[in-house]
């Protein structure tokens, strides 16, 4: 744990750094710090922004001095044996891919020199890690998108992407949790509210967990989207042990 | 019973401290501009310190009330009337049915609030009242107030305790330019010396790009030493990031929540309240202190408010005077 960093960020917040790069191995320590931290109800932590590779912790002063919160972190990120006691939890996301629900399918599969039933496989067969969240409520940056698909940016973003959108934008998938102005390739889109402000847990995913997405044609679209609608479609999830 | 609002102003939003504990899934903090005016208001009226208020922007609005209650104004100076006769501000105002509220643009300051003793019927979203316009969550709809918008009062509270004692003294917003205390990092690492030297030895201009996002300021280079790009973070209330222009953003209260940008320093929680008072063409510099100075500055703000509701809880002079005179008389009659 020679790497990790303490810096400051200001009279109530803490960085965490655990070191300059965007891989796997440092975002699950990242998600297993919080996670530990959580369990640790620490009084005085107000807030905490997982990202990449570091950790802000917002804290309220009045409760914890700088020295205290530095010494209570260290004593958890010190602990060597973090990364391997942690859960692994996939989300399941069905997509009906191409036709009116990704207009922007044809690109994608043009500029990677396929089929779209190719790109559809390719985009379905692997579980991406979700790095951190940010941007928009509940936007995901998933990370391990297959090279053979990555699309550039459209030229001219659209002012408007329909919540539940996935795209593609350059090395990046995602879906887009709220209508939003965009710049990525469509090639589909989920039923599922992946945000509900209305909803007990408004975001389904955290940090550290998994997306598949699961292909579904248009009348299982519909059959969810009603049922997401009256709040009563839950998302398989799969949990296991990394 | 409860407010109408006949003009929204420039921008009226109802606020709070903000919506906490959300931040890892993409939700912005929000919450009021100025912490200090708006513990003050709750504070005139006995109110929970974390009670949602009203926060007016540079040109305020009318309000008209549609029962009685009793309210306190504090931050910049809108030169507020009611009824069209001028009213102090951070003093507790008694407002009747049928009173019209009217402010006008902002002489001093740029942001004011308004509080209520009969509390503002918005409901609870996430665990605040507060408005996140960006996410249209929170507050009244997810927007700003417009003409004809009605907030109901949850309880009638008309009545306080030593009334006439709930004045303080003015805070005053009226000086162009503020000295900004700051703690420097996380990212001060990635800036040249040289860099350092010019961000706390300058003269920065308030641009017009200020809003509850952030605030953009004008002046003199900051070197970074290999560009001020870095990898994803988390932004916290005040952190100044300097992005390969070289010059700083004050990141405010609708902040995103991570951002690709160095952060050369972060603004003292107790000072941000100098800058956000400010306006277009207004001056900044900034001073670094440790983070111990920055909590002891933190700490001494609670004590400081704590003062000031001991102070509004002492009968005022006037009605001591009168007591004591009551109190001589009786025994003139009782003997």
């Amino acid at each position: 744990m020679q790497n990790i960093r303490i810096l400051t960020a200001g009279d109530s917040s803490l960085l965490v750094e655990f070191g300059a790069e965007i891989s796997p191995e440092i975002n699950r320590k990242i998600a297993a710090t919080v996670q530990l931290l959580k369990e640790q109800h620490i009084e005085g932590i107000v807030d905490m922004i997982p990202t990449y590779c570091s950790l802000l912790i917002n804290y309220d002063p009045r409760v914890l001095s700088y020295e205290e919160i530095r010494e209570r972190v260290f004593a958890i990120v010190r602990v060597e044996t973090i990364a391997g006691t942690q859960r692994k939890r996939v989300f399941e996301i069905p997509v009906c891919y191409g036709g009116e629900y990704g207009p922007d399918m044809d690109n994608i599969a043009k500029h990677a020199g396929l089929t779209e039933e190719e790109v559809i496989r390719i985009h379905s067969s692997k579980d991406y890690l979700i790095y951190m969240l940010g941007f928009l409520p509940g936007f995901t940056y998933l990370g391990g998108l297959d090279e053979r698909i990555h699309t550039p940016r459209l030229a001219n973003p659209r002012l408007k992407i329909s919540a539940g959108s996935v795209g593609i934008g350059g090395s990046q998938t995602g879906i887009y949790p709220l209508d939003s102005p965009g710049g990525w390739q469509l090639m589909g889109m989920t039923p599922v509210k992946t945000y509900d402000p209305n909803r007990e847990v408004p975001i389904l995913v955290e940090a550290g967990d998994y997306i598949r997405f699961v292909p579904i044609d248009e009348a299982e679209y519909l059959r969810i989207k009603d049922l997401a609608e009256r709040g009563e479609y839950q998302c398989t999830v799969h949990e296991g042990g990394v | 019973m409860g407010i109408r609002i006949l003009k929204g102003g420039m921008l009226t939003t109802v606020q709070d401290l903000g919506r906490t504990g959300y931040q890892s899934q993409g939700f912005s903090v929000a919450g009021v501009m100025d912490v200090r005016s708006f513990k003050i208001a709750n504070l005139l009226l006995d109110n929970p310190e974390n009670e949602a208020v009203l926060e007016i922007t540079l040109i305020g609005p009318t309000l008209e009330f549609t029962s009685a209650t009793i309210i306190a104004i504090t931050g910049g100076d809108f030169g507020p009337t009611v009824n069209g006769e001028p009213v102090p501000m951070y003093t507790a105002l008694y407002i009747n049915k049928g009173d019209i509220l009217k402010f006008g643009s902002a002489r001093t300051g740029s942001r004011g609030y308004i509080a209520f003793s009969s509390y503002l019927e918005i409901p609870v979203v996430m665990g605040s009242r507060c408005t996140n316009m960006k996410s249209s969550l929170g507050g009244f709809k997810g927007r700003k107030l417009m003409a004809g918008d009605y907030i109901n009062f949850r309880i009638k509270r008309r009545y306080l305790p030593f009334f006439l004692s709930r004045k303080l003294n003015l805070n005053e917003f009226d000086q162009m330019s503020a000295e900004l205390r700051v703690v420097m990092g996380p990212q001060d690492d990635k800036f040249s010396k040289q860099g350092i030297e010019t961000f706390l030895n300058s003269e920065y201009t308030v641009t017009s790009d200020f809003d509850r996002m952030g605030c953009r300021l004008e002046g003199p280079f900051i070197a970074s030493k290999d560009g001020s790009d870095i990898i994803s973070d988390g932004i916290s209330f005040g952190s100044v990031q300097v992005p390969s222009h070289g010059k700083p953003i004050i990141l405010l209260s609708d902040r995103q929540t991570t951002g690709g940008y160095a952060k050369i320093a972060t603004v003292a929680s107790v000072d941000i309240p100098k800058l956000v008072q400010r306006k277009t063409d207004h001056k900044i510099r900034f001073r670094a202190i440790t983070v111990q100075e920055a909590q002891k500055l933190y700490l001494d703000e609670v004590k400081e408010l704590d003062a000031m509701r001991r102070l509004i809880h002492q009968p005022c002079k006037e009605v001591l005077e009168c007591r004591l005179v009551a109190k001589r008389l009786r025994t003139l009659f009782e003997s």
